[in-house]
């Protein structure tokens, strides 16, 4: 019994430092809020055209039964990084041929036109999110975010802020790579 | 009466903070619909300013979350419904209050278990040491050879 007691302490420190060297680590973000998303059916949502820019409106039906898996963005011109984060998207469309659904996240018809014939249009469908309901459904913090979408419409990830610089392409290229052979396995 | 115009004035300069960050076109017609909702914002935590509840916080999707569960309430949703639904969408982490569940149970359980062991260790420390003091007692031999010596050590001064 005493024995025990003595080693109690020890024990006691053991626990805590193991816990301070989890939080410690400069890697995890205390920021990071899991989605619940991730391995669920995409949520349900319909969403119209962006008026005048002659792209289709994006939901729930678009999503499922694609051939490869899918990138869905949800972007607003009013979002700074998200700039930064178009060249980066731009760029996976025309070299990697990923295929790029975009939500217009809060933003007047016309600035998401203005902005899109400015930079132009890397996404197939855009679906115009004017009041934010549809971000809510997919539990969205802020914009940029970027999911990862199965070809039979479950989330596989989740990406917060914009894909910008080279660890972010990297986590998101390797996130989509596994994604692409998930789907070569399943078939 | 100097009292309570002494509350009144406290009341009233109270009023901005309650208010929270609700702005005026989001409160409901119904005063108990709206005491509900928010009661309901209270424990429903912003994604963007974490730590702050929705009801205090100026973040847009703070704004379209209250404006959503004003929404579910006037729909007829019990509390427990509207919270399901921002919870399906946000997972727990949107709860002020953690739910108990196993994921949980050392952040629920901890602080008992250690106060258990807490007490335990003082229980411990406690009845060794009056056991000690007990051991520390002289046996009657003792008590006569010390006697014996105390008497010669006088007798040497004397």
């Amino acid at each position: 019994m005493r024995r025990t007691l003595a080693a109690l302490p020890i024990l006691i420190a053991l626990v805590f430092g193991a816990f301070f060297l989890w939080g410690l680590n400069p890697d995890r973000d205390p920021n990071a809020i899991p989605s619940v998303l991730i391995s669920q059916p995409a949520p349900t949502f319909d969403l119209p055209p962006v008026e005048g820019i002659g792209v289709p409106g994006l939901s729930r039906e678009n999503l499922i039964g694609n051939p490869e898996p899918v990138v869905v963005n949800v972007f607003a011109s009013w979002c700074v990084p998200c700039r930064a984060e178009h060249a980066v998207l731009t760029r996976m469309v025309e070299r990697d041929g990923i295929r790029l659904f975009g939500i217009n996240y809060k933003d007047k018809p016309e600035d998401a036109r203005a902005w899109l014939d400015n930079l132009g249009n890397p996404y197939e469908l855009i679906g115009s999110d004017l009041n934010g309901r549809a971000g809510i459904e997919w539990g969205i913090s802020g914009v940029p975010e970027t999911f990862i979408v199965a070809g039979d419409g479950t989330v596989l990830y989740r990406y917060v802020g914009p894909i910008v610089g080279a660890d972010a392409e990297a986590e998101f290229a390797t996130a989509l790579a596994q994604a692409r052979t998930k789907i070569g396995a399943n078939s | 009466m100097r009292i309570s115009v002494l509350a009144a004035t406290l009341t009233l300069a109270m009023l901005p903070f309650s208010a929270g960050a609700v702005e005026p076109d989001e409160i409901l017609d119904d005063p108990v619909l709206e005491a509900r909702a928010r009661e309901i914002s209270k424990d429903l935590r912003c994604v963007v300013c974490q730590n702050q509840d929705i009801d205090s916080s100026n973040a847009g999707v703070a704004r379209d979350l209250r404006l959503l569960v004003r929404e579910r309430l006037v729909a007829g949703d019990t509390d427990a419904e509207v919270v399901d639904f921002v919870q399906a969408r946000y997972g727990d982490f949107v709860l002020l209050k953690p739910p108990f569940k196993p994921e949980t149970y050392p952040l629920w359980l901890a602080p008992g278990v250690f106060f258990l062991i807490g007490t335990g260790a003082v229980f411990t420390v406690l009845r060794s040491s009056r056991k000690r003091a007990v051991e520390g007692t002289l046996s009657d031999d003792e008590e006569g050879t010390i006697a014996a010596l105390l008497d010669d050590e006088a007798g040497e001064k004397s």
